[in-house]
């Protein structure tokens, strides 16, 4: 049985990653075509032109500016919003989360065209400049936000309620008690929240294609290949890519692994 | 490593070149100012970016006009227009291809070209100007263009491919790519039939969706990039394609051989630049078309994307087994028989979206079976939930 569940857990990871090993394998690919299907040797070419290509280097730094900006601020607004709706009444805290939800079970280019008709109404009557970076970023910021308030809401739930007030009977005031003792609370729903908003802003395609304006970014630049032969370039980025996130994801959960050591141990002291 | 050198020579030869055409052009003092900063919108891998030593042609322009450019690229005609017609974003220069130009033109999008500021439009030949898209040519310059013809592996296909109709051949079932666009799969079916891809005849259409429908069942794809993986790979062996981008894997792989139908009649295509209707810097765009028809400059694009160009001054840049190539410059003979697409009437066009659409999904005894797996599918669910609510009674 043991095995047996073994050789499961193995065919899904197979399953999930083989696609990425193929890919970061053929981004070292020599042939000069670039070729997806026929491995003609070990090269670095691909990463030695992805780091000349100056349109495809201005996507990702686009991509990657709105995505920080993004992940910020609607981990701070998430936050904030998932305090202010804890202390609501049940009625309208339900009320409030349907609302939050709508944007995550929308479908994405319902969320993209309206968004894009706001923006446009808007510019035209303050009579501002065209779509681009300003508004890429406030379409994100409306994507990512539920997905934080989803991922801080639990634990907020599950932290005492009285841990705050407990902290000002010993004399801490409200802002110390909030930045002491509930927000490293919260903080790992928090962190979840940023690293998702995050993700989420990286490969968002259809919104962004909407709300960009003159703006472009990476997932829009490598569509915007597929007419001709996407180039591996883009295996050798998405590689890249790929080892940021691991190196994050792995940063991420050794903090954690360690506040769960600190944690534990003064209280086996006790 | 041949690659590598034939780069090398390619632009040891413009460096020569370049002091000298400069020279004969001489950079125009457009009324453009500087400092100000054009979005252009082209197709995606369509220009010139300094990789391998090419030139890169926005930096270029910048560093000679002091007009900054604010490049973004697009991959289909239609994903152009609706960004176009959606609002909201501001493009100085475009690059449509035929049909889409008179429609857009037809639509009021496009701006009349001051030709005064774009000298360099005297390069572009005769032949290429006045096209039906655009017939007194007031609103477009042709950038590239091209004809499409047929991908095919030399070690399965041995026949002669100068047919269309090869890619209906029952003998290559299960290893034929289609073109995942209408317009380029309807053409081929249009000129199996001996009709004109601009028919306004929608009994033309419907036929013509007949033969697709027909062929399906030998398609293995319909795909656009992926044709250069599944013939490379030996996966498919006939794929329709356009020739500009056929010479790279043509001179990469000896098995891939490339051919323009010469039977029925090709497909003949120009992507052009021109400039919206409500541009806020005109002038600029047009210093910026003026640069691109300049031949040194649109020689190095040319190079780089493998199309074909308007020019014979920039041909006669380009290195020689270039010039001579059968596929991008293909023989008159070929050019005389090739028609090109021009905007169809709006209700023909409408029908055309729901034939492909047919034709790829599959007619209406398929949507049946969609919908009774869908309904079959609520039910088990509408079930379960029943019967999860009648247990949690009885526990109670």
């Amino acid at each position: 049985m043991k095995t047996a569940a073994r050789i499961y857990t193995f065919l899904i990871f197979l399953f999930l990653y083989a696609p990425i090993v193929v890919l970061i394998i053929f981004s070292f690919n020599s042939s000069s075509v670039g070729s997806r299907s026929v491995f003609t040797g070990f090269s670095l070419r691909w990463y030695n032109q992805l780091f000349q290509d100056s349109m495809l280097l201005a996507a990702l730094r686009n991509t990657l500016i709105i995505a920080v900006v993004a992940a910020a601020v609607s981990t701070v607004l998430g936050t904030a919003a998932a305090l202010g709706i804890t202390r609501m009444n049940k009625w309208l805290r339900r009320v409030v989360m349907d609302v939050t939800n709508f944007p995550m079970v929308n479908p994405d280019i319902v969320t993209g065209v309206s968004l894009m008709l706001l923006f446009v109404a808007g510019n035209k009557l303050i009579g501002g400049s065209t779509l681009g970076m300003t508004s890429l970023i406030f379409a994100h910021i409306t994507f990512c936000l539920p997905y934080v308030i989803l991922s801080v809401m639990p634990k907020l739930r599950q932290m005492d309620p009285n841990l705050a007030e407990a902290a000002q009977d010993l004399g801490c005031t409200p802002r110390a008690a909030f930045f002491k003792v509930v927000l490293p609370e919260i903080m790992p729903g928090i962190m979840t929240g940023l690293i998702m908003a995050f993700t989420l802003s990286i490969d968002d395609f259809v919104v962004s294609y909407f709300t960009s304006g003159t703006t472009q970014t990476l997932p829009i630049f490598i569509y915007s290949m597929t007419r001709k032969r996407v180039s591996p370039e883009i295996n050798a980025l998405s590689t890249c890519l790929f080892g940021i996130i691991i190196v994050l994801l792995l940063i991420i959960n050794v903090r954690t692994a360690k506040d769960k050591k600190s944690d534990e141990a003064p209280a086996k002291e006790v | 490593m041949k690659r590598f050198l034939a780069v090398l020579l390619a632009s040891l030869l413009f460096i020569g070149c370049v002091p000298v055409s400069a020279a004969e052009t001489e950079t125009q003092k457009p009324a453009a100012s500087t400092g100000v900063t054009i979005n252009v919108y082209n197709w995606g891998e369509y220009i010139s970016n300094g990789q391998d030593g090419s030139m890169d042609v926005n930096a270029e322009f910048t560093k000679e006009t002091g007009i900054k450019v604010n490049y973004t690229t697009f991959e289909d005609n239609e994903s152009l227009y609706s960004k176009m017609a959606g609002g909201g974003a501001d493009y100085d220069v475009i690059f449509p291809s035929d049909y889409m130009i008179s429609k857009m033109i037809r639509e009021n999008m496009l701006a009349k070209l001051d030709f005064n500021n774009i000298p360099n439009f005297k390069y572009v030949d005769k032949a290429y100007r006045n096209q039906a898209y655009d017939p007194t040519n007031e609103y477009s310059v042709p950038y590239t263009w091209g004809v499409v013809g047929i991908f095919y592996n030399k070690k399965y296909v041995k026949e002669k491919v100068d047919s269309w109709k090869i890619l209906w051949d029952k003998k290559y079932a299960g290893k034929i790519l289609m073109f995942d666009n209408p317009r380029d799969a309807f053409g081929i079916a249009q000129k199996i039939l001996g009709y004109s891809f601009n028919s306004q005849n929608i009994d033309e259409w419907n036929e013509a969706a007949k033969l697709l429908e027909e062929q399906k069942p030998l398609v293995q794809a319909y795909v656009m990039d992926q044709i250069f993986d599944k013939m490379s790979s030996g996966e498919a062996w006939l794929a329709p394609y356009y020739a500009g981008d056929a010479a790279t894997l043509v001179s990469e792989n000896e098995d891939i051989g490339f051919a323009i139908p010469t039977k029925e009649g090709t497909n003949f295509f120009v992507d052009a630049m021109c400039i919206p209707a409500g541009s806020k810097h005109k002038a600029e765009a047009e210093a910026y078309i003026n640069f691109l028809c300049r031949p040194d400059v649109a020689a190095a694009n040319m190079e780089t994307v493998g199309y074909s160009s308007p020019e014979t001054e920039a041909k006669k840049l380009l290195p020689e087994e270039i010039q001579n190539n059968p596929i991008i410059y293909p023989p008159e003979s070929i050019l005389k028989n090739a028609e090109a697409f021009t905007a169809l009437p709006d209700d023909i066009s409408l029908q055309v979206d729901t034939l492909w659409a047919q034709v790829k999904m599959g007619g209406a005894g398929q949507t049946t079976t969609l919908v009774l797996v869908f309904v079959g599918f609520f039910a088990v669910y509408l079930a379960i939930v029943i019967w999860k609510k009648i247990k949690l009674k009885q526990q109670k």
